[in-house]
């Protein structure tokens, strides 16, 4: 049941995330990686991982692809350019060439990793207070460098986007 | 059998939908209704049937003529605007408002024969958290609505009421986290529960109790998330016609209205489960009244469920006409005043308030 | 309901891969960076898928630091094409060349 479930979730999110990489207007991509982030939301629910999907569409779907929109509404982005000449596509067939052989060598790659169907998971696992306890305890580090590294990207997204004050004469 | 647990399951999303439309229609009535008299004028009145009501309180125009105007208007896309975008906002507005309902408990439990039925949708671990994360994709429809409607005042409304929204997203959440620091878990059935017993016998446990600037900081920020005065400036109606619904006519329109009436709904339904007791009427314990003078009154099961549930609404809708209260009565807020109310203001008093209340969780053990 | 791992990994391949192609093939420099998203998604697709199958909560909390740095990064990111498009007003990769030799 779970299995037929992940198929259909998994055919979603491969269709929604091709229509990323492949449509030209750049709203509708940002709209189908939304639609992509809300689908692997509900993969990660199916993998017991109910505070990191909650997460994921709290953080991901609901403020950076927000991000994401009003930048693009901001700089008024038509659609992309059709590709005109024959360098160009031949460049994109060697780049989904290597993409279809990293797709398959990554494959390969997985079926030797020593997985198999998991277990029942523990009891409270993927709740808040299980992630929070490892967090806040063998992760307490790259915890308190991460809250710099936001205050430092906070700093640097509005100074970078700021407009330029024109030098006043004093 | 797993089958009678999913109708069971569907039963429950079909009520708690009815619920919240119902609510909503109700709103749009106390609204006009209880507007009309704050400004002292009569209010619609109009429309009835075949001239047979007697007396005409405006039911007949609210619940009836409007919603069949709206229906049969006719649908407009903008010249240039984007067709697909244009039709899936109104979607994207009411979806997530709608959702959000699923993990607010509406009752304690309903014991059929061997059956227990939880009232409440989706028991989720991490109730608090759906609820935000539903909320914060309410964004969506703004922010499309104002884009692919290809016109100048639909998208500065979209633009101000997306950043207004996500500002006020990070204030609603942190005065949260101090109501669940204070029950310590993020289910809202379990939150309910927690809040059944009294202090001293007589004062309900209730949420407000615990963390009245959490609810202060809630409500404001709610109210700013609804995008209801004093912070309708997304649709302010005297400069921007209808802000970033400008462009949308008939069943979309009514589409943009009812989310707004329902995140109304939404934002009281959070307020009640967590400061003022869900769906607990004071003294009523499963068996029956508790009374402090140690008066007990024996209540039949179904009778306690019904209380409960009508507890429940009732303390929803006083919350929803404060609303309504207070969208009638304040001015509007200029925008560098809305955000800096959300940034400078409520986001340094919540974690505030979550200071303060993880100190007295320390210090009483 | 459990989910056999392998399909779950299979998955995140692919979404990888796709986010690889998307760098490589589109010019528009937002579009690649949604591209990175994606491949910043499959790879917390992996950990999570890895954390059910050990039973550990361990890959979650990394999942957890791989979406903030990515939430830093797009920030940042966004803000440095925002600046850059004020002067060039373009968001083309081909045309942003000024520093090519």
């Amino acid at each position: 049941m779970g299995a037929i479930l992940f198929l259909v979730l998994a055919v979603l999110t491969v269709v929604s995330a091709l229509t990323v990489v492949l449509h030209p207007n750049p709203v509708k991509s940002a709209l189908a990686l939304v639609v992509t982030l809300f689908v692997l939301a509900v993969i990660f629910v199916l993998l017991d991982a109910h505070m990191i999907a909650a997460l994921q569409i709290i953080v991901y779907a609901g403020a950076i692809m927000v991000l994401f929109l009003f930048v693009i509404m901001l700089l008024n982005l038509q659609n992309d350019d059709p590709d005109r000449g024959r360098r160009r596509l031949v460049l994109r067939g060697f780049a989904w060439a290597g993409g279809l052989v990293l797709a398959i060598e990554l494959a390969l790659l997985v079926r030797g990793a020593p997985v198999g169907t998991p277990g029942a998971a523990p009891a409270g696992y993927g709740g808040a207070a299980a992630v929070a306890k490892s967090l806040y305890t063998d992760f307490l580090l790259p915890f308190e460098l991460t809250s710099i590294l936001l205050l430092v990207a906070v700093v640097g997204a509005v100074v970078l986007a700021q407009r330029q004050r024109r030098p006043t004469i004093s | 059998m797993e089958l009678i647990a999913v109708g069971i399951a569907g039963v429950k999303a079909l009520l708690v939908l009815l619920m919240v439309l119902s609510l909503s229609a109700m709103l749009l009535w106390v609204e006009r209704k209880g507007s009309a008299l704050i400004q002292d004028r009569i209010g619609a009145n109009r429309a009835n049937i075949f001239g047979v009501l007697p007396f005409n309180l405006g039911f007949v125009n609210t619940l009836i003529a409007d919603p069949l105007k709206l229906l049969t208007k006719e649908d407009m896309v903008p010249a240039g605007a984007d067709k697909f975008l244009h039709f899936l906002a109104p979607f994207l507005a009411v979806f997530p408002v709608l959702v959000t309902f699923a993990a607010v408990p509406f009752g304690d439990q309903l014991v059929i024969g061997d059956t227990v039925i939880n009232l409440q949708v989706a028991d989720l671990d991490i109730g608090i958290l759906y609820v935000l994360a539903m909320s914060s994709l309410a964004v969506y429809g703004v922010v499309l609505g104002g884009w692919a409607s290809n016109s100048r005042w639909a998208l500065l409304g979209g633009i101000r009421g997306s950043a207004q929204m996500i500002s006020y997203e990070i204030a609603m959440g942190l005065a949260l986290i101090g109501a669940v620091m204070a029950f310590g878990t993020l289910d809202l059935q379990a939150i309910a529960r927690a809040q059944g017993y009294h202090f001293f016998g007589v004062i309900p446990a209730w949420g407000i109790i615990y963390q009245p600037l959490g609810f202060l900081i809630f409500l404001i920020a709610g109210i700013a998330e609804t995008k209801r005065v004093p912070f309708d400036l997304p649709e302010g109606e005297s400069e921007l016609i209808a802000g970033f619904f400008t462009e949308y006519s008939g069943m979309k329109q009514a589409a943009f209205m009812l989310s707004d009436f329902a995140e109304s709904v939404v934002v009281a339904g959070l307020a009640t489960t967590l400061f003022f007791g869900a769906w607990q009427v004071p003294f009523l314990f499963r068996e029956g009244f508790h009374f402090p003078g140690g008066v007990v009154v024996a209540v039949p099961h179904l009778l306690v469920v019904a209380l409960q549930f009508v507890s429940f609404i009732v303390k929803v809708f006083a919350l929803c006409v404060f609303q309504i209260l207070v969208r009638w009565t304040l001015p509007r807020y200029r925008y560098d005043q809305v955000m800096d109310l959300g940034w400078k203001y409520l986001l340094p008093l919540a974690l505030a308030n979550m200071l303060v209340t993880g100190v007295v969780i320390v210090l009483l053990g | 309901m459990i989910v056999p791992t392998e399909w779950v990994l299979m998955l995140s391949a692919v979404l990888f891969s796709i986010g690889v192609v998307g760098v490589l093939v589109r010019r528009n420099v937002i579009v690649i960076f949604m591209a990175i998203e994606l491949m910043l998604n499959a790879v917390n697709l992996t950990f999570v898928a890895f954390a059910r199958s050990r039973g550990a909560v361990d890959g979650q909390v990394v999942v957890f630091f791989v979406m903030t740095v990515a939430a830093a990064e797009a920030a940042v990111g966004l803000a440095i094409i925002i600046a850059s498009f004020r002067n060039r007003t373009t968001v083309n990769a081909d045309e942003l060349a000024l520093l090519r030799g």
